[in-house]
């Protein structure tokens, strides 16, 4: 992160490594300074701006910071910065194009898959992860596959029938 | 003729409406206190006692200052001089914000540092050098109460003890006779563990202090941002009309985000001294060991049976254990919540309930985690005691609750501790519950599996929760009476925007909120916009927790769209040129009682109040409503739970949910269920694996999501929900009721009385919660109660 620091008048200041870095989000290529300690979870919200992913645990267990690196779901509290680099990353506001949500937005919508909304995006990723990789889950195998995610309002049974619902929906597009 | 209104159609009462808010936090675009960056914006990081209790020997932050980037550090020395080391807590007590003399949990916090970045900031508070000197510690009423026990509160005056309160209720003489009259008496002793309400997202504020205009903006993580005005009013010693709190998007509270946490004041000093805006967002360990836990309560209680199965009288005692501060955010009247709420299902003549809070060098702040304060305990103990009593007398359990519980033709009801329940079909909604679960069926199954050595198990729990306080003869926090508000302001188009003075955090007021306005109006739903947490903009009202939203707040939108519709009622006279006494009201029009066919419609009454009003009335059509409820509002539960467990390995597994709610109107059925599933998950969760303990020390086990466990998508099982009871609220204006909690409430004593159910033969009476597999073993294998929270082992 760029940081203007009180120049403490010694040498602490040349002290901070900063490694640069290429990754592409939701399409778009960037370029970014970082320090190597940097988690990507705070380069995706602070550095580039984008707040729909969220930090809600630290510990890696809450899956609210889910993105997705190259197509695989990854908590993005729990990755460097600068593992990232050379690395594509997709994240919520990366699902929706200008004039259409993707099919699990509006299944989230539809069967009342979120309340404070926290938990969502996390949800959503890890979802898409899924769907990608299997177009026609049963409930168990979306339960699974969202078991790295907690939600504390829903109870995940309008979550998994969310999933689901944009399964269908996918399937009846591309069918 | 126009056709009436499809109140359905138009998103008004009863329509399963899909919800406005999910609109941005789909996209990923919501606002939540951490998404928020102001220019110039600081960070703050507090540092925290790595010991329960201990003196205070030196602070040394010099190390922390020469960290470049770092602003400030704050300590408790310096807080003192501004007055700020210690504040008030909403029950009367005060409590540390940065310790000065001693710490008195493991978590408390010591000092902040504010810096450039979150970064610096923890790395600035890792070179701040503080050295203690370990105090012997208490973790439980027993120790507290112990001759010789160290006074943790050696900072007031006249605490020569470990003892908050002693409070008690009920007829203590009358209670006597009829246990000396009993046929049989039912003895249990129960522990409800300390559990955290742990929202995904943290607490955290960004104070912003603007030294030009003399305002402080704070947004912070609230579900009562009036309250918190108030507070920081008292507590800064600023002028309330230069504080402005907002509460943004809020990533669920369940009780968590009541409180005033130290966080909260220290990022307001800062940005005084600072004058730059000073975000604090807490991490998940801090807010797990520092913030309002819940529960963590000993019971030792009584029934007074005959031999027919009626109970003639209840006895409860019950230990508290509040942490190192009494901060519990309840109303201020009861000591321990309305614990007293304990057996209102329930018809008895008599009770007596005595209760004593201690202090420990445990986190404080006891919450009410998606309750009306302390209900869940009262609900638990309630009917684990039924259950334990049904078992005594050998009664069934579906008969023994059916035979005592209120009759529909009891109502309204005085329950033996003195609240009046308004309404319910408490029998019918049993019935429901037994058809859905298939009782006779199961109980044969049981039967059968048990000769075969399978172990099933039925629990029943009813509940009955008094929610949305006030009324403000009973009801206040430190005095301020526990009413809300609504503001309806209708635009000249028709459209509308409706304000409260209460908080959404994922219970759905934009959405719910606009159909109640909808049903009074005819307006479609989709016209009125809903807007809360900012005090500068919204009506003083006493926030969102104990099921309060939709009881108080939304009574109080019904009633400020009454208001609009009398008035739009003499513009549709005037727009008629009628009398008023000769208009009709229909959903959205007003029409002409002789000839219905002339009309105007509400939208049409809007554009008048700003073009075209009678002589002098007043211009605009706009209104506040502040709703003081006559009394609180009951709904009433039945859950039943069947479980088969492992004998070989304590494990169970849940094999059917079956929740019968009747919460009176539904405003939005889609939304009722969801927070009904919600709730039950929290009670398979409490009863299951979600639990707060500590060891000798003081160290605390829960500390992060590895830890302390909450359920996933996986384990956690599926529900089946019934809403066929429906006792619409007697003095609600649209007969409705809370729902939030219930099942949170009524939900975790099922889990557990179907596995006491599973275990019968073992002529084990007890398993105190959490219902971990190798206690559920031992217990089965030993055949011996296993009471208490979990032990832990030490360290060494």
């Amino acid at each position: 992160m760029t940081i203007v620091y009180d120049d403490p008048g010694d040498e602490a200041t040349a002290e901070v490594p900063v490694r640069r870095i290429r990754f592409t989000i939701n399409g778009a290529k960037k370029v970014a300074e970082v320090e190597p300690r940097l988690l990507l979870s705070h380069l995706i919200r602070r550095g580039v701006g984008l707040t729909g992913t969220h930090m809600g645990c630290d510990t890696t267990n809450c899956g609210a910071c889910t993105v997705l690196v190259d197509g695989t779901a990854v908590k993005s509290c729990t990755m460097l910065a600068v593992q990232a680099d050379g690395h594509e990353i997709e994240t919520v506001e990366g699902l929706a194009t200008a004039s259409e949500l993707h099919p699990l937005q509006e299944g989230f919508k539809e069967e009342h898959g979120l309340q404070c909304g926290f938990c969502t995006p996390g949800m959503m990723m890890a979802a898409k992860a899924l769907l990608d990789a299997n177009p026609d889950p049963t409930e168990e195998e979306v339960r699974w596959a969202l078991s790295g995610n907690l939600c504390r309002c829903t109870g995940y049974q309008n979550i998994v029938k969310s999933v689901l619902w944009a399964a269908e929906k996918l399937r009846s597009a591309s069918g | 003729m126009t056709q009436a209104l499809d109140e359905i159609k138009i998103g008004g009462l009863g329509a399963s409406r899909k919800r406005v808010e999910d609109n941005r936090f789909i996209r990923g675009k919501g606002n939540y206190t951490d998404d928020i960056v102001l220019p110039g914006m600081l960070h703050m990081e507090i540092l925290r006692s790595p010991l329960a209790h201990a003196r205070i020997t030196s602070i040394d932050t010099s190390k922390a200052w020469q960290i470049p980037g770092v602003h400030l550090v704050l300590t408790g020395e310096m807080m003192a001089t501004r007055n700020l080391a210690w504040m008030p807590t909403l029950s009367y007590d005060t409590q540390a914000v940065l310790a000065t003399d001693k710490v008195r949990f493991q978590g408390q916090e010591v000092a902040c540092v504010i810096a450039d970045d979150p970064y610096i900031a923890k790395d600035a508070c890792e070179a701040i050098d503080v050295e203690y000197e370990p105090l012997p510690v208490i973790v439980n009423p027993e120790q507290a109460v112990a001759e010789g026990a160290p006074v943790i509160r050696d900072d007031k005056e006249n605490q020569a003890d470990n003892v908050i309160y002693r409070w008690e209720v009920g007829d203590a003489d009358g209670t006597e006779r009829a246990f000396a009259q009993a046929d049989k008496v039912s003895k249990l002793k129960l522990h409800y563990p300390r559990s955290h309400p742990s929202p995904i997202e943290c607490c955290g504020s960004i104070a912003d202090f603007n030294r030009a205009t003399s305002k402080l903006t704070v947004y912070m993580t609230t579900q009562a941002p009036h309250i918190i005005r108030a507070a920081v009013a008292l507590v800064a010693e600023l002028p309330e009309h230069m504080i402005r709190i907002i509460s943004p998007d809020i990533g669920g509270g369940f009780g968590n985000k009541v409180p005033v946490y130290p966080g909260y004041v220290c990022s307001i000093l800062a940005s005084i001294l600072l004058e730059r805006p000073v975000k604090w967002i807490e991490d998940k360990t801090g807010n797990l060991i520092s913030t309002g836990f819940a529960r963590d309560i000993y019971l030792d209680g009584e029934v007074a049976m005959r031999n027919d199965g009626k109970i003639l009288a209840v006895r409860m005692h019950c230990d508290a254990d509040h942490g190192a501060f009494f901060s519990d955010a309840q109303p201020s009247k009861f000591k321990i919540g309305l614990l007293h709420s304990a057996f209102a299902s329930y018809d008895i003549p008599v009770g007596h309930i005595t209760a004593r809070g201690t202090y420990s060098n445990k986190a404080p702040g006891g919450v009410a985690y998606r309750c009306s304060f302390r209900v869940t305990e009262a609900m638990f103990f309630q009917e684990r005691m039924i259950q334990a009593a049904a078992n005594d007398l050998g009664m069934d359990q579906a008969e023994f609750r059916r035979s005592n519980f209120v009759r529909d033709d009891q109502f309204p009801h005085r329950t033996p501790f003195g609240f009046l329940t308004d309404s319910g079909q408490y029998a019918k909604c049993l019935d429901v519950g037994l058809r859905a679960v298939g009782y006779e069926d199961f109980r044969r199954q049981q039967q059968e599996a048990r000769a075969r050595g399978r172990l099933l198990g039925l629990g029943i729990s009813t509940m009955t929760e008094p929610l949305g306080a006030g009324n403000s003869r009973e009801y206040d926090i430190l005095g301020i009476k526990m009413f809300d508000s609504a503001e309806l302001k209708v635009h000249l188009t028709g459209k509308a925007i409706v304000r409260t003075g209460a908080r959404t955090q994922g219970q759905g007021h934009e959405t719910t909120w606009a159909q109640i306005v909808s049903h009074e109006l005819g307006i479609p739903a989709d016209d009125i916009t809903v807007e809360e947490g900012d005090t500068d903009t919204a009506p003083f009202g006493m926030g969102t927790y104990a099921s309060r939203s939709t009881p108080v707040a939304g009574a109080a939108v019904a009633m400020v769209a009454r208001k609009i519709r009398a008035k739009a009622r003499k513009l549709a006279a005037h727009l008629l040129e009628v009398s008023e006494e000769d208009v009709e009201w229909e959903l959205g029009r007003f029409y002409v009682r002789s000839a219905p066919s002339r009309g105007v419609t509400i939208q049409e009454c809007a554009i008048a109040a700003y073009s075209n009003m009678p002589d002098g009335m007043e211009p605009g059509l706009e209104n506040t409503a502040y709703y003081d409820p006559p009394n609180l509002t009951w709904p009433f539960a039945v859950y039943i739970v069947t479980v088969e467990v492992d004998p070989e390995t304590g494990v169970w597994d849940v094999l059917n949910i079956v929740a019968v709610d009747d919460c009176g109107v539904r405003i939005n059925p889609m939304i009722v269920e969801g927070q009904i599933m919600g709730g039950l998950t929290e009670a398979y969760a409490v009863a299951n694996m979600q639990f707060i303990t500590f060891d000798a020390e003081g160290n605390c086990v829960g500390s992060n999501y590895m830890d302390y466990l909450l359920p996933t998508a996986w384990e956690t099982p599926g529900f089946e929900l019934h809403s066929e009871v429906v006792t619409p609220c007697p003095h609600h204006p649209i007969g409705a009721k809370g729902i939030g909690e219930c099942a949170a409430v009524g939900g975790p004593a099922a889990f557990v009385n179907a596995v006491m159910d599973a275990i019968s033969d073992t002529g084990v009476r007890n398993i105190d919660m959490p219902l971990l597999p190798d206690r559920v073993w031992e217990a089965l294998t030993y055949h011996r109660d296993i009471s208490g929270a979990p032990p832990v082992r030490a360290d060494d």
